[in-house]
């Protein structure tokens, strides 16, 4: 018996043991966030005013949520960079699943090497690859250079500082992300169901949209929301490569706090941006427990 | 094993696939009847699943032609040939419940749904997975998957059904069972059968013919009798079954049979002579183990072949007796025995001086140097 109380104690602390986890890096920051974005901004040390007055009654506000609702610029940075994590969701897909493919199909030899390329670059700083690519970019870049010197252009093309070198950037900077997931599902994918479907009369085509697409897709929602996620608070990016004038809500979220120091209003957005997060990932979950039901 | 001749369907001509210096199939000619269940027997690597996949168009040939119904289909893609294919690994989408499965290839063909939900339904009935029909494939089991597999591969009345290992996943009793199912289900259905094993037993109990490969070559072709009473070749002896050989010179011949002379029998060996053999010419005598006899007495029949011997081993299976017999050279030999009676006591024991016989009739005569 006593074997068996202590292993009952045991999986109750390797069961405790995530929860713990989430509750101190993720419930309690959020829980403090949540505080702030309820409070008023002062210049004080810390810059909001307390949850409790001195007379122990509650003091909150919700001013800074609807300072959000009536600013128009939050609502346009917000769709802004719903679109653009969109957009570079998709285009990371495009790329992705034709190179994971490509990698889960070649023999194993240099299998290992090819993902080792897909890996390689997060050996150096994240900064210092977007710092590369200002280098790429910049108007007597690489790629302004060559294209002169080609003599397909003779002045250099603005790309440096416009949504367009954001979205290169966020596409380069997550198309690892993509790739990983999407590669672990069509690695484990038989060879065999696919020959199956053309067996049973099923072109090339058919048999990828009957088969392996619908095969692949807990690595193509996992993969999307590897990319998404992140790129839709990105704040290094958009910095570096993006415009004055290309607001970002990562940025403005980094402004508000560093620049303006107004702890509330940046609370404020940074819990909207996770309400705008949750739902993707929730609509996500339920298509694919319907579509499991389904069949 | 009928023996009415049957109409040429599958023809295959001189086909060779060779990946890289490696050659997994030699120069190959075959020939199929129309409703035959012709298997190609061979061990692994012998080249019998790349001459399938040649014929389900999963691999093009190197050379050579393959012809079905009168048809060249050599050069046609999978999706377009009359063949349908029953996959070792059975390969059942797994994202589809079993009646989705076997509905593919009728989808994929455009039929009209009410025609598919009958067809579905009869196959389902055939295979006797009427209750299964919304479940998907990880709550089935070995067996069960075994006939979705067959039924998505039979729903489009293919011309020709390809079986890898069709029952190489399943255990012993179940397999047992599943060859009767599969030999009726192919008497109904009249589809011509081309079955790839590496099973002997299962090869033998399903075919109308069997052909036995080896290294990229058919050895011998021919109905499972003439392939066991009549093995051309040591290795299709040795493949099929067990088998004694002494090998020896032909000291003569007669009109219906030879003498050989061994070394390891002291009597000359009489054996069924089929080809042309000459007088002094290297030959193998070879006989089944459960064609040989075996006495504590000297047996009476004159025209036997006799040898002394002792029993080395025995071991009981049962339904029969295996023996194991020094000869007096020390050449070791199989006898098998069936145990017609039951008794404590056994026929023979070990370190027994025994009597080996058989009838001239039972050896074969193996020229080949195989």
């Amino acid at each position: 018996m006593a074997t068996t109380g202590e292993s009952k104690t045991w999986r109750r602390v390797t069961v405790a043991i995530p929860y713990l986890w989430l509750f101190i890096f993720f419930l309690l920051p959020f829980a403090i966030i949540l505080k702030i974005s309820l409070a008023d901004p002062i210049i004080a040390q810390p810059p909001f005013t307390p949850t409790f007055d001195e007379q122990g009654g509650l003091s909150i506000t919700i001013d800074n949520f609807l300072f959000l609702l009536t600013d128009k610029l939050y609502a346009i940075t917000y769709l802004k960079s719903v679109v653009m994590a969109f957009s570079a969701t998709v285009l990371c897909l495009l790329l992705g699943f034709p190179m994971a493919y490509g990698i889960a199909k070649t023999a194993p030899s240099v299998r290992s090497l090819l993902l080792l390329l897909i890996v390689l670059p997060f050996w150096i700083s994240f900064l210092l690859r977007v710092y590369a690519w200002m280098g790429l970019l910049n108007n007597y870049g690489v790629i302004n250079n060559t294209l002169m010197w080609a003599g397909i252009i003779d002045q250099p093309i603005q790309i440096m500082y416009t949504d367009f070198a954001i979205f290169i950037g966020l596409t380069y900077s997550y198309l690892p992300f993509m790739i990983l997931p999407l590669y672990a599902t069509l690695e484990r994918m038989d060879l065999d169901l696919i020959e199956a479907a053309q067996d049973l009369g099923a072109s090339r085509t058919q048999s990828f949209w009957d088969i392996t697409w619908p095969l692949a897709r807990p690595g193509v929602i996992a993969g999307c929301l590897l990319v998404f996620i992140p790129a839709m608070g990105e704040y290094v990016v958009p910095y570096l490569l993006g415009g004055p004038e290309s607001l970002l809500i990562g940025r403005v979220l980094f402004d508000e706090f560093f620049v303006n120091r107004d702890w509330p209003l940046a609370s404020a957005v940074a819990i909207v941006l996770l309400l705008l997060l949750v739902v993707p990932i929730v609509f996500m979950q339920r298509n694919d427990a319907n579509l499991e039901a389904a069949e | 094993m009928t023996k009415e001749k049957r109409k040429d369907f599958i023809r295959i001509h001189n086909v060779s696939k060779h990946f890289g210096d490696f050659v997994a199939v030699d120069d190959v000619n075959l020939t199929i009847g129309q409703g035959e269940l012709f298997s190609i027997l061979g061990g692994s690597g012998c080249g019998k699943s790349t001459l399938l996949r040649m014929m389900a168009g999963f691999e093009t040939p190197t050379g050579g032609t393959i012809e079905i119904d009168g048809v060249d289909v050599t050069a046609l893609p999978p999706y377009e040939r009359p063949v349908n294919m029953m996959f070792q690994s059975y390969a059942i989408f797994p994202h589809m419940n079993v009646e989705k499965n076997i509905a593919y290839g009728l989808r994929k063909d455009g039929i009209a749904d009410n025609d598919i939900t009958k067809r579905v339904d009869d196959m389902l009935g055939l295979v006797q997975l009427g209750d299964f029909r919304k479940r998907k494939p990880d709550q089935l089991s070995g067996g069960q998957r075994q006939r979705v597999a067959l039924a998505r591969a039979l729903i489009k009345e293919p011309k020709v059904l390809l079986l890898d290992e069709p029952l190489a996943a399943l255990d012993k009793k179940l397999r047992e069972q599943t060859q009767f199912e599969l030999m009726n289900i192919q008497d109904t259905l009249g589809i011509t059968f081309v079955v790839v094993t590496h099973d002997q037993e299962e090869a033998m109990t399903l075919s109308t013919r069997i052909a036995v490969m080896e290294k990229g070559r058919f050895l011998q072709v021919g109905e499972p009798k003439e392939i066991y009473e009549y093995p051309r070749s040591r290795f299709v002896a040795d493949f099929i079954g067990t088998i004694n050989t002494f090998e020896g010179k032909v000291t003569a011949a007669h009109d219906d049979a030879i003498t050989v002379s061994c070394p390891d029998v002291v009597a000359p060996v009489h054996a069924l002579r089929d080809t042309d053999i000459d007088i002094g010419q290297e030959v193998c005598v070879a006989v089944r183990p459960e064609k040989i006899f075996i006495s504590l007495e000297q047996p009476e029949d004159d025209g036997a072949v006799q040898i002394r011997g002792v029993v080395d081993d025995l071991g009981y299976l049962g339904n029969l007796s295996l023996y194991r017999i020094r000869l007096e050279t020390g050449r070791m030999i199989q006898v098998s025995r069936q145990n017609r009676r039951r008794s404590a006591k056994r026929f023979v024991e070990w370190d027994d001086e025994v009597w080996v016989s058989w009838r001239p009739r039972s050896g074969v005569v193996i020229t080949s140097e195989d």
